[in-house]
């Protein structure tokens, strides 16, 4: 079962993290990030946890997410469209396949 | 305090959403929330500050540092450091009074590292919150969260550091008071003051120019660094490392993030200096203990995470 709901009716997704071969299951109220913490996987880098930083990068290959407001500096409107995201302000709304380690210092775009 | 630049003064920062960032300075640190303008800027001040305002939050889609400013004596001395930050080389911008409400005419110039710095002589006095300043009691009794006690400084992140603290310590009168120095002889951190502080600004080398490591607010006692744990915990606060102390400048300390990943520090304790102090040098080979003294380890999220 992929998706399961939890005793206070919170869904809980799987969340598959196919660069570094792992998978954990995260609630659909806590982002990839927090969900990974919690669950003591060590798939996704932790940086801020605020959409600032750019640490927590990733690329969503297949899956289903809500968004907060992130870093421009970090995922310009062309990777949004294209799935990149940062797993710190993304919640799951399905079963989710990502790609991690997407954080590339070189190319932070600075105003 | 040679050069007539009397402290840090305010610091603007980037938000992702204004309400949430209220949340974490208004309600955790505990920083009274002064007004709002017409750009939608929000102004606030820690309570023992006399001066009107010590930070701005700008609603923005990157987070980070617009940029810190620095109180000097007088317009006099405002004229003379203008004109001297021409002379060194600087882009200098002539910001007019009001511009910030209640802050007089601000002079605004560049720097190697990429920050954008401040001078300005002139500030609304509106007094320490909730205290009157004759036969003033100890503490306002509705202060929130932390209850932090003033903007204290910022760390940043830029190239050529070396290059920025030359002009920090040439044309503003800024002493050196840490250091870190390599094995060659490379200086990668510079605490500097401009008075008796610790640090009034901090700098620590990276290739990536204008970056903020973090905003720092005084807390009284170690008690108080406890408590704000505890406040961390209760809200669930994103947390980077702490409570532990410092080598460098010896405050005892705790990390943590604002919602849009912005540092956050508030510390208590620590070292002072005078002028005629030597800098106070770690060397990098203790760079752990520097950082973090009960760890003596380097820490990789500390070091790199910045906005």
């Amino acid at each position: 079962m992929n998706t399961q709901t939890t005793a206070v009716d919170i869904r809980v997704h799987r969340v598959q993290v196919v660069n570094r071969n792992e998978e954990y299951q995260c609630r659909e109220d806590k982002t990839l990030l927090v969900g990974m913490e919690r669950s003591g996987a060590h798939a996704i880098d932790i940086g801020c946890r605020g959409g600032g930083c750019g640490i927590c990068k990733i690329r969503v290959l297949k899956g289903e997410y809500e968004r907060k407001r992130m870093s421009r500096a970090h995922i310009s409107e062309a990777e949004e469209n294209s799935g990149y995201a940062l797993a710190c302000r993304i919640f799951p709304r399905s079963e989710m396949v990502i790609e991690s380690d997407h954080y590339d210092p070189a190319t932070i775009q600075t105003k | 305090m040679k050069k007539g630049v009397m402290r840090p003064g305010h610091i603007q920062l980037r938000v992702l959403d204004m309400k949430e960032a209220l949340e974490h300075y208004r309600d955790l640190l505990g920083l009274i929330e002064v007004e709002t303008d017409s750009q939608g800027r929000v102004y606030l001040k820690g309570w023992t500050e006399v001066d009107k305002f010590s930070v701005v939050l700008r609603e923005a889609d990157e987070p980070g540092m617009d940029f810190v400013a620095y109180k000097v004596l007088n317009n006099q001395v405002l004229e003379q450091l203008e004109q001297e930050l021409k002379e060194y080389g600087c882009q200098v911008e002539e910001i007019p009074a009001g511009e910030l409400n209640g802050c007089g005419r601000r002079v605004r110039f560049d720097s190697p590292t990429g920050h954008m710095f401040e001078i300005f002589a002139e500030k609304e006095q509106t007094g320490k919150w909730g205290v009157k300043n004759v036969n003033p009691e100890a503490w306002p009794r509705d202060l929130k969260g932390m209850k932090a006690t003033r903007f204290d400084h910022c760390l940043l992140y830029g190239p050529n550091i070396e290059g920025t603290v030359k002009m920090f310590q040439e044309v503003l009168g800024f002493d050196i008071a840490e250091q870190v120095i390599d094995d060659e002889g490379k200086r990668p951190a510079l605490f500097l003051t401009v008075g008796m502080k610790a640090h009034d600004v901090a700098f620590i080398e990276c290739p990536e120019p204008g970056k903020l490591h973090h905003a720092s607010f005084f807390l009284d006692t170690w008690e108080d660094v406890l408590r704000a744990a505890d406040l961390i915990s209760m809200e669930d606060v994103s947390l980077d490392i702490g409570p532990t102390r410092h080598g460098l400048t010896h405050g005892k300390t705790i990390y943590f993030f604002d919602p849009s990943g912005n540092r956050s520090e508030v510390f208590c304790g620590g070292d002072y200096h005078y002028p005629d102090h030597e800098p106070v040098t770690w060397t990098a080979d203790e760079l752990g203990k520097a950082i973090f003294y009960h760890d003596r380890a380097l820490n990789d999220r500390f070091l790199t995470v910045l906005t």
